[in-house]
């Protein structure tokens, strides 16, 4: 097992060096000057120059790699040319958002697919299934931009003034704001220090904030501005789970063990729940960790109608901004991340299923 | 079923094998509810398209200020639904730019059939081209293409479309070369599989022995084995495509207005969706339609053309 994890990790490693490439290619790529992006159309050629100096632009493409992949290793993405602030601190303040963005759409996508999924398989080709199919499909064929807008105008405007209306953007309600567990707990923390970058960043995931600082308001209040981004960004890897949960039990529920085990006198519960499903579940892990890519790209949507400052709106704005060291950085984790999570789909294989290990 | 795949591979030329073959895959197609409402939303969409000055009842670009009385983002007006008759009809309301939403929206549906068609027929080329020179030469040009391949696919799809829209350029054009570029490592994916799968054949062998090149090999043996899983992923990936399309043009970086292209249409009337509802919900609808038929149809596809499949559902990958 060690051997087959060895084996994925150094399989990983040209593809990780092949993201560093293309992450910097593409954003030395993109059209326009940097400089007149922060100086302005107005700015003077010695300006401009002395500006180049100051961000490592004048120096050969080369040696501007050699810098770039020396800085990434040791953490260091460099300062955002627009905010003229350092990128771990960006990261660490939009990380979070779409962070709880994404897990919370899965999770949602997760509790709902898996059901759904089982439930149509072993109802087969009855009214529910077809029913949860015919729900699947337009599912999966939703722009979730769009179900955004009108899940958005359902329950701010149409709602309004019923227990069940929601906000149609931010991320907390004025008035209510976050204490970092760490302040609350009265831990003494240098803002300039590593460790601070990375409390602030596990602060910064209000739901795990709330929790631990035990601040309810502020849970429920998390709660309400994220669930309706996160119910529109879900509907695609619900469906698509739904789908593949159910064929593949459908597969395995028509197995000889299967029959076997109903012989036996074990009752059909039983038999879905303990015998099947256990097996038929594989092909659904592989999946929900594709489903991921998805989501990443999704967010950018979500968070441009919902107005949260997550990564993939910040991207989407450096990019119009031209902010290579913010575009290097977070593509780079963004796809990092990744490969990261489908290596651990891979690697969580050999404990769902033993005969990876033997291969 | 099973005795005509059995056979198959051993007679490619036999002709009327590969007729019944299709003949009995058409009549699987049709059998199955689903697929046929995805062929007819399909067909409906292809028919709308076609005929879209037919239907539409203005010019897309008309904006009717001193044409017509009407207000700007106005809401729609159906005489059959209680609206007065001395007021002119727009049955899915005016825009922002007082122009006729429904005859937008029938124009739209050009642009995203042209969208999915040109995109997967793109990728679709250059990927088969990719993965059957991967699969069928093998070693450090396989290799090569495909760690290439998956650095593509460690980006998530939208992402990466943005990032080369962000180097060519906002447009419609741009939009649709990084789409076809970001689709590619699928088809290649796919095909180089199929190649793998086919090229240890024995009647591959048998045209090794009879002296054929390798390039004939390729395209007159193992090709046209590789083209059934080539045409479900590709009726899937148009509906990817239109999706992806649509939101390029909905983060402003596809289609640029005028044009009636629906996710354009979406994105430029974002901000009114609590004041004017209707001008977001039927782009949107539109490309809901559009996405379900392709799903549909492939999905519809797939399990006629795996005869292993029976009634049952989808094969596991």
């Amino acid at each position: 097992m060690v051997r087959y994890i060895a084996r994925r990790l150094i399989y990983a490693i040209p593809v990780m060096i092949g993201i560093l490439v293309v992450v910097f290619v593409l954003a030395r790529l993109i059209p326009g000057d940097p400089c007149t992006a922060i100086l302005g159309e107005k700015a003077t050629p010695e300006a401009c120059a002395r500006l180049n100096t100051q961000l490592g632009l004048d120096k050969p493409i080369t040696t501007q790699f050699v810098i770039y992949i020396e800085r990434f290793i040791q953490g260091d993405f460099g300062n955002s040319i627009r905010f003229s602030r350092p990128v771990s601190l960006i990261l660490v303040e939009r990380l979070p958002t779409t962070i709880e963005l994404t897990l919370l759409a899965l999770i949602i996508a997760v509790a709902i697919g898996i059901p759904a999924g089982v439930i149509s398989a072993v109802r087969h080709n009855s009214a529910i299934d077809v029913t949860t199919m015919i729900g699947a499909n337009i599912g999966v064929s939703m722009p979730v931009f769009w179900l955004g807008l009108m899940l958005a105008y359902l329950f701010a405007i149409l709602l309004k003034d019923t227990p069940l209306w929601l906000p149609p953007s931010g991320r907390l309600s004025a008035g209510v704001s976050a204490v970092p567990f760490f302040e609350a707990w009265g831990w003494n923390v240098q803002p300039d220090s590593k460790g601070f970058k990375f409390l602030e960043f596990f602060a910064n995931l209000y739901i795990l904030d709330a929790i631990l600082t035990q601040n309810w308001a502020l849970l429920g209040d998390t709660l309400k501005h994220l669930i309706l981004p996160a119910l529109a960004l879900s509907t695609i890897p619900m469906s698509i789970i739904a789908r593949m949960t159910r064929s593949s039990l459908l597969e395995t529920l028509g197995m000889d063990y299967i029959r076997t085990a109903r012989g036996k006198g074990v009752p059909e519960r039983l038999v879905v729940m303990r015998h099947a499903l256990k097996n038929a579940l594989l092909p659904v892990v592989t999946i929900i960790g594709l489903q991921l890519g998805g989501l990443l790209g999704g967010a950018v949507l979500t968070e441009t109608i919902f107005g949260l400052s997550g990564v993939g709106r910040i991207l989407y704005e450096a990019i119009t901004a031209r902010d290579y060291p913010i575009i290097q950085a977070f593509t780079f984790i963004i796809a990092a991340g990744y490969v990261a999570i489908n290596l651990l789909v891979d690697i969580s294989y050999t404990f769902l299923d033993p005969r990876v290990r033997l291969q | 079923m099973a005795s005509d795949t059995a056979t198959l591979p051993l007679f490619p030329e036999s002709e009327t094998k590969g007729k019944d073959l299709y003949r009995s895959a058409l009549g699987r197609l049709f059998r199955r509810r689903s697929a046929l409402v995805g062929m007819g939303i399909l067909i409906t969409l292809v028919i709308v398209a076609i005929f879209a000055p037919l239907i539409a009842p203005y010019d897309p670009e008309q904006v009717l200020i001193g044409v017509e009385d009407v207000k700007r983002r106005q809401a729609p007006c159906i005489h059959l639904l209680g609206c007065p008759k001395d007021q002119p009809q727009h049955i899915m309301g005016i825009d922002g730019n007082v122009r006729d939403q429904f005859s937008r929206v029938i124009f739209g549906s050009r642009f995203s059939l042209i969208i999915g068609f040109t995109t997967v027929g793109f990728a679709i080329v250059i990927g088969s081209v990719l993965g059957a020179v991967g699969g069928f030469v093998g070693g450090w040009a396989d290799n090569a293409i495909m760690r290439v391949m998956d650095v593509l696919l460690a980006f998530p799809s939208l992402l990466l479309a943005i990032a080369i829209v962000a180097v060519l350029g906002p447009g419609l054009i741009n939009a649709l070369i990084a789409i076809g570029v970001v689709s590619i490592p699928a088809y290649a994916r796919v095909m180089r599989a199929s190649v793998l799968s086919t090229k240890e054949n024995d009647y591959v062998l048998a045209a090794r022995s009879l002296g054929s090149s390798s390039t004939r090999i390729l395209i007159r043996t193992i090709l046209p084995n590789a083209i059934t899983p080539l045409i479900v992923q590709g009726t899937l990936g148009i509906a990817t495509a239109i999706l992806d399309a649509a939101a390029l043009s909905f983060l402003g970086l596809g289609a640029q207005p005028p044009t009636p292209e629906w996710g354009s249409m979406l994105g430029t009337e974002r901000n009114q969706v609590f004041t004017a509802p209707h001008l977001v919900f039927f782009p949107g609808l539109a490309i809901m339609l559009t996405v379900l038929g392709f799903n549909l149809l492939g999905d519809g596809l797939r399990d006629a053309l795996d005869p292993r499949l029976g009634e049952k559902g989808v094969v596991p990958k």
